[in-house]
């Protein structure tokens, strides 16, 4: 009797059950959280880590290296849509002739506000900010001395709401986000070796990010059950594009990588693992390598940390 | 393992502990009798949805409709007593034709999945 008078008093205290405890739903569609990319859900989450590993080749004075970036991201729900993040990278960098690079590139923060939500069309939509934030990282990897503020938009689509004759295709899901990107500096101007200065030009730049998944839990729990058993009845293979094109200032061509991989999602955390292709070869020459484990706070801690901090 | 690698995995591992913990989750359909999206030779004798966390029994509910729409089961759906996780709907002989299982599951931390799905009932 108590849990259950525990339960009504939750749930009023919720609002409406579904849309106060829901994180990456709209409807029946869950959405996992994207791993180079970013999602539009508004949730108590932690990735911890995201792991990458890349090569790149020398290119004019620059000398080939390989890059490993240990990341830390933490979002946080202040409201039931609208939350905040935090996110720290480690860099390794290390060059052909041996010689090392380490530190902490800059810190970043975010925020973000999930204006709609559709459950029937497994429609979401948000807006954010994300401050990349100057002088707060390691000069012995190369981190800014500005910021970057990027101001976007989020969204992400279901397809479950195709007709019945194209029911296998409604595991399929597109999430994305396209964000401006502006320097709180326009140029930085340092001392070369021999004492010359040299002016580097900072431009705007236009990214985008899109995410083209297959949900297998989708498919097993609403389309058709085809008996597939652990692990694969929890994995979403999905295809990320991640593109950043500067628009002036001399910001040269487009730049980013498509990102093929999966998702394995479970009650509390997931798993991803995704090769890193760059689309050019300004974009480097290699292939990498980008894992995350990523926990959900909010099925780990429905009452504490994992809740909103104003309902 | 570098060191950095290692602190993370410090800082993981009591996560992981909570998950072995007494922490809930999203419900999550796991089985489904009739299967989802199966063909049945005759009808079953009740609907029964298996999710992966026990659900409320008071917010949790499930329904079999024809294609009209119109609900045909019993109105009887209960959650299994001695497997919380297990809801089921007793139905009435069924004609042929397609059927659609729509439910709600709120697990016991107040999560709330929903869903439906549809299966075939043989002439």
């Amino acid at each position: 009797m108590k849990r259950s008078l525990s339960i009504v008093l939750c749930a009023v205290a919720c609002g409406v059950a579904h849309e106060a405890c829901a994180h990456g739903f709209a409807g029946k569609r869950f959405f996992p959280a994207t791993i180079a990319t970013e999602d539009p859900f508004v949730a108590d989450e932690l990735s911890l880590p995201t792991y990458s590993y890349r090569k790149f080749d020398a290119s004019g004075e620059e000398p080939g290296t390989t890059e490993s970036a240990t990341s830390i991201d933490y979002t946080k729900r202040i409201t039931e849509n609208f939350g905040v993040g935090f996110g720290a990278t480690y860099l390794h960098h290390k060059d052909e002739d041996g010689t090392t690079h380490k530190g902490f590139d800059n810190l970043a923060a975010n925020v973000k506000y999930q204006f709609y939500k559709n459950d029937a069309s497994e429609t979401i939509l948000s807006a954010g900010i994300d401050w990349d934030i100057g002088n707060t990282g390691a000069k012995a990897i190369g981190a800014e001395t500005f910021s970057t503020i990027t101001p976007a938009i989020f969204f992400g689509k279901g397809f479950g709401d195709l007709p019945e004759d194209a029911r296998m295709l409604r595991p399929f899901a597109l999430t994305g986000s396209l964000g401006y990107a502006f320097p709180s500096r326009t140029q930085s101007t340092t001392t070369d070796d021999e004492g010359n200065d040299v002016v580097e030009r900072h431009p705007d730049s236009v990214h985008l990010g899109l995410a083209l998944e297959y949900s297998l839990p989708y498919l097993q729990s609403f389309v058709k059950d085809s008996g597939l058993g652990e692990p694969w009845n929890k994995m979403v293979p999905l295809v990320e594009l991640n593109l950043e094109k500067p628009v002036n200032r001399g910001g040269g061509p487009t730049i980013g990588t498509v990102n093929p991989g999966v998702v394995w999602a479970s009650r509390f955390m997931q798993l991803g693992l995704e090769a890193v292709i760059p689309v050019n070869s300004r974009s480097g020459g290699h292939t990498g390598v980008l894992l995350q484990v990523h926990f959900f706070m909010d099925d780990l801690f429905p009452n504490g940390a994992g809740a909103p901090l104003f309902r | 393992m570098n060191r950095l690698m290692r602190r993370i995995a410090g800082l993981a591992l009591p996560i992981a502990l909570a998950v072995a913990g007494e922490a809930s989750a999203h419900a999550f359909l796991e089985r489904a009798t009739p299967r989802v999206g199966g063909t049945v030779q005759s009808t079953p004798e009740r609907v029964s949805l298996r999710f992966s966390e026990p659900l409320e029994p008071a917010f949790s509910w499930v329904k079999v409709l024809d294609a009209d729409g119109k609900q045909v089961d019993r109105g009887d759906k209960q959650v299994n007593r001695s497997e919380p996780m297990v809801i089921q709907v007793s139905v009435p002989r069924l004609a042929a034709g397609r059927y659609r299982v729509a439910w709600r599951a709120v697990s016991v931390d107040t999560h709330v999945t929903e869903g439906d799905f549809t299966f075939e009932v043989k002439p």
